[in-house]
């Protein structure tokens, strides 16, 4: 007993999992400190859970270009890893920033609202640090259920229950399929280390037609695909879009999107680098019919969150584009994308946090006439958030394409490229759409109930500094991006 | 000084925006001051520019400033990469001469939201400037969007009835081709280094000496000819012009006529042509027929119109049909003929949408039914129109003769003579809409009452209008101001054009990208 207790020790290394042992700490102590705070107040606990944010964020800087791996392998804290951490880490810091009024607003001033963010970020860096699939299916497994709270966190209000569950059925269907996947893989190569199977795979003759392979990845995709609500499998997204809490749909479109590309992105490309023409193929259908999806039918939304949600699948897709180029571009362009889509997006929810009334039955395009001119500040910023989703110049959403799409370019996928930019045309029209109500229609209200409370003013401001420095000035981050693909 | 001359013009409107911005919106005369300020003192900025004797010299590059801004290693690298030519030069002062009348005609025209209203002016001046002095192509393509987020604003909030159609119509057409645009110059980009051709970033004149096989070319010249001919726009990528003409305010009409479309035919001379010369052999046929077709279409359905300012609107496709037409001469009479035409068109139509607004001013409606008799009221403006009326014709001795003349005289001498021929019928139109919508408006006896009170034009509105005038006549009497600084630049560019495509012949080695474009 006390050899195999030292075996295992021997294999541990503190360091590699430092960045989520933390938060999941500050997680567990904040959940004693909200019992202890009397009923409603839960301001303490959210500047503590953001102290805990910025502690995390500040392990992780300090393991870049410090590789560390541990637990036998399983784990590993290299510079792509702490790249979605700090991803992960700002966007549940936005989401944070945002909540504590909102709560208050809406009537559900509990503590552990912000403890249950903190897991859901811990287990997404847990995702992207995983080099078994057994720790990434423990990372998601940590992550979707936290959200399946959260999505479900009013439990009064009918649409907010009908998400949490939604998202519970139908997430933990998909990761079934996962499991089966993980299974299968094992089943071929006799582990589930991520770099074993890749060399088990490549050591089989018949990769590309060994129906167990072939099996085994696609299931294994359609979890990771769920997770990042790609089509076919983004049947969820808008009624759990739409019934979540507002900034925990804006937090679900962003930290644990990014998590589960990260988590994709190393099984797909060390696991099942032999398969890369079956994959690419197989991506570019998905991304052609992700981006195409969710923009069209974006179109007839008329209520702003589910129409962000058709947007977040829409963009899904375009960071899809980024791994059927399969080059190092595009890996790249996908982590400069993730925290540019952070930005832009959870900003452009903070806006619809302010802008609702209680119960939020006026996020809808009729809601917002003439807001802009009414509420100057946040009309602008909504602006410039919707302008950076579009992608265009000189935001980082344009950046952030530009970059996804010239690793497809040279990988010589230019009709995709081409189909790519032609379904940003389309989004043109419902983004804009938003600023026709904002400014080109008269004011039907006065907006009184508008009130700039601080901290989401603040994590506003944030999100407008993202986005406008990624997109003037991008080019140390992007190359941070670049150090950060393996 | 000098050294940074071209940034620091570009950039003081996006300067003077940030102190709008924190202006009272209450105060709107200080607002209208200060961007009237602001946009003189960038015209005074430009002046160097049109007085240096370097373009009648030299053809290349001027005012170079040039930093690294994006380098990620062997990903990409784009430069902050300006300067100025002949070419260039004369649309760069055409923006900074029209935008402190923009600006002027404002005065009484804007009552709400003043002060994004002179926010967004301002910044579109940015973006006008910088896209014509970008030699990096990345770098123009930002500014080339950035122009469309102004503009979009302008026309959706302090348009006419029908302004939210005009504005995402005209946002959408021209979003979709400059994507179109993206993905053609990220591939050239990729292509150039495959190919292992020296490149500095983005920079065009490199692109300039590259040897692209002609299956590539045709591809990425429709690319970027798709995008620059909306904006142009030429026939039948047209129809969001009237819309967006009549519906924008009179500085947004102003600057969209003046200073937007040029950057089409910019792009052509700029971009599109040089680029690609091979493909642009194949093509001319085809868009000289278009700009025909452009010329003939527009002054019909110009004759047509009720509308006075709708009329103005297919009048401009038709002015720009010739500035297309010269410019695929590909002689130096005819390219010469464009580029001027270009200046022309600005001045002309630039003023007559200004005439425009004044008789909406007084009126509030723009049908030529509604008018009259006018010139008995308003002597000065009957004057003022008449002179701006004959430039736009192309009256021997004001501005839009010489234009139109050298365009047609460079399209006959090339191997489009029968297209001139076709063109020149284009002329008598232009006489024929322009004269009668003139005669309805202007004489006979006032009919409609309500024009019995009009009053003549303020001394502001007069303003206004004198430089426009003296430049109708300067171009009209003596162009060699103008071509004597054009001509080198444009010598350059056609000998570049036609060495380029002896060189093209000479096939490099095909990088791995040509084969998804079915190159042989």
């Amino acid at each position: 007993m006390e050899n195999l207790v030292q075996i295992a020790m021997a294999n541990v290394n503190l360091q590699a999992i430092m960045p989520s042992l933390v938060l999941s700490c500050f997680g567990m102590v904040l959940l004693l400190v909200s019992v202890f705070l009397e009923r409603g107040r839960t301001a303490p606990v959210a500047w503590l859970s953001i102290i805990g944010l910025i502690i995390t964020g500040l392990v992780s800087i300090g393991a870049w270009n410090q590789p560390q791996a541990g637990f036998a392998g399983s784990v590993v804290l290299d510079n792509f890893a702490t790249f979605f951490n700090i991803t992960c880490l700002i966007a549940a810091g936005l989401t944070i920033l945002m909540s504590d009024s909102y709560l208050h607003r809406e009537g559900y001033p509990v503590g552990e609202y912000y403890p249950l963010i903190l897991f859901t970020t811990a287990g997404a860096m847990w995702m992207a640090s995983g080099t078994d699939l057994m720790t990434i299916f423990l990372g998601l497994e940590v992550l979707s259920v936290s959200l399946y709270v959260l999505a479900g966190f009013f439990r009064g209000q009918i649409r907010s229950n009908e998400a949490g569950l939604k998202y519970f059925f139908l997430g933990a269907f998909s990761t079934g399929f996962m499991l089966y996947g993980v299974a299968l893989l094992y089943g071929v190569s006799g582990t589930t280390k991520v770099a074993g199977i890749a060399q088990a795979i490549a050591a089989l003759p018949d990769a590309a037609t060994n129906p167990m392979v072939i099996a085994g990845a696609t299931l294994l995709s359609v979890g990771f695909l769920f997770k990042i609500g790609a089509a076919p499998f983004h049947m969820w997204t808008p009624d759990v879009y739409q019934g979540a809490p507002t900034p925990i749909t804006a937090f679900m479109s962003a930290g644990p999107k990014a998590a589960a590309f990260a988590a994709f992105m190393r099984v797909t490309y060390i696991s099942l680098d032999s398969l890369q023409t079956d994959m690419s193929a197989l991506f570019w259908l998905l991304a052609v019919l992700t981006m195409t999806i969710g923009n069209f039918v974006a179109i007839s939304q008329r209520d702003i969150k589910r129409m962000l949600a058709y947007s977040s699948i829409s963009h899904a897709g375009y960071a899809l584009v980024g791994m059927v180029a399969w080059n190092e571009i595009g890996f790249s362009g996908i982590l400069f994308y993730m925290l540019v889509y952070t930005f832009m997006n959870i900003g452009a929810f903070a806006v619809l946090v302010l802008l609702g009334k209680k119960g939020e039955d006026n996020l809808t395009l009729d809601g917002v006439a003439g807001f802009g001119f009414k509420r100057p500040f946040l009309g602008v910023a909504l602006c410039i958030f919707l302008f950076s989703l579009m992608g265009l110049p000189p935001t980082a959403g344009f950046t952030g394409k530009f970059f996804i799409f010239a690793g497809a370019i040279k990988a010589g996928y230019i009709w995709l490229a081409v189909i790519g930019v032609l379904n940003s045309a389309v989004s043109l029209y419902y983004y804009l759409r938003v600023m026709v109500y904002m400014y080109f229609r008269d004011p039907v209200e006065d907006y009184s109930w508008v009130k700039l409370e601080m901290a989401t003013v603040v994590s506003i401001l944030i999100a407008i500094a993202g986005v406008l420095i990624l997109g003037v000035i991008p080019g140390p981050v992007m190359e941070l991006a670049k150090l950060s693909v393996f | 000084m000098a050294d940074y001359l071209l940034s620091f013009m570009t950039f003081f409107p996006l300067l003077g925006m940030l102190v709008v911005l924190f202006i009272p919106r209450e105060n709107g005369a200080l607002l209208k001051s200060t961007a009237l300020v602001v946009t003189l003192i960038t015209f005074v900025l430009s002046l160097p520019l049109a007085f240096d004797d370097v373009f009648t010299v030299s053809g290349g590059m001027h005012y170079r400033e040039f930093y690294e801004w994006i380098n990620i290693g062997n990903y990409f690298q784009m430069n902050y990469n300006i300067g100025v030519d002949g070419i260039s030069l004369w649309l760069v002062m055409l923006t900074t001469f029209i935008m402190p009348i923009a600006v002027l005609s404002t005065w009484n025209a804007v009552d709400k939201n003043i002060k994004g209203f002179m926010a967004l002016l301002l910044l579109l001046e940015t973006g006008m400037l910088g896209a014509f002095i970008s030699l990096d192509l990345f770098l123009f393509y930002i500014f080339w969007e950035l122009m469309l987020i102004p503009m979009y604003f302008l026309i959706g909030i302090w348009g006419g009835k029908n302004r939210i159609y005009a504005a995402v119509k005209f946002f959408i057409y021209t979003a979709v081709g400059s994507l179109l645009m993206l993905v053609a110059i990220i591939f050239v980009y990729y292509y150039a280094i495959q190919s292992g051709a020296p490149m500095n970033g983005f920079g065009i004149q490199e692109f300039y000496r590259l040897a692209i096989p002609s299956g590539a070319q045709y591809w990425l010249f429709l690319a970027f000819g798709f995008s620059f001919a909306i904006k142009v726009p030429m026939f039948p990528l047209h129809t969001w012009l009237p819309d967006a003409h009549t519906e924008a305010p009179t500085a947004g009409s102003v600057i969209l006529a003046a200073v937007l479309l040029k950057m089409g035919t910019y792009g052509y001379v700029r971009f599109a042509m040089p680029l690609f010369p091979e493909a642009l052999q194949t093509f001319i046929p085809m868009l000289a027929t278009l700009s025909v077709i452009g010329i003939i279409y527009g002054s019909l359905v110009a004759m047509m119109q009720e509308d006075v300012k709708k009329l103005v609107a297919y009048s401009s496709v038709a002015h720009l049909g010739f500035v297309m037409l010269g410019i695929f001469a590909m002689n130096m009479q005819g390219m010469a003929g464009g580029m001027l035409q270009m200046i022309n068109h600005g001045v002309s139509t630039g003023a007559l949408f200004l005439i425009v607004g004044f008789i909406y001013e007084r009126r509030h409606t723009r049908l030529i039914s509604e008018f009259g008799g006018l010139a008995h009221k308003m002597p000065i403006f009957a004057t003022v129109f008449l002179i701006i009326t004959f430039s736009s014709i192309g009256l021997p001795g004001t501005n839009g003769f010489v234009g139109e003349f050298l365009a047609l005289m460079g399209a006959f001498e090339s191997g489009l003579r029968w297209y001139a021929v076709v063109a020149t019928s284009g002329v008598i139109f232009a006489a024929v809409y322009m004269l009668w919508m003139y005669q309805r408006v202007m004489f006979g006896k006032i009919t409609n009452p309500a024009n019995e009170n009009l009053s003549d034009l303020s001394a502001r509105e007069i303003v206004i209008m004198l430089p426009l005038i003296l430049f109708v006549f300067w171009i009209g009497v003596y162009p060699n101001t103008f071509f004597e600084k054009m001509n080198p630049a444009m010598e350059q560019l056609l000998n570049q054009m036609e060495s380029r495509q002896v060189a093209v012949v000479e096939q490099v080695e095909q990088p791995v990208m040509a084969k998804y474009l079915d190159i042989k």
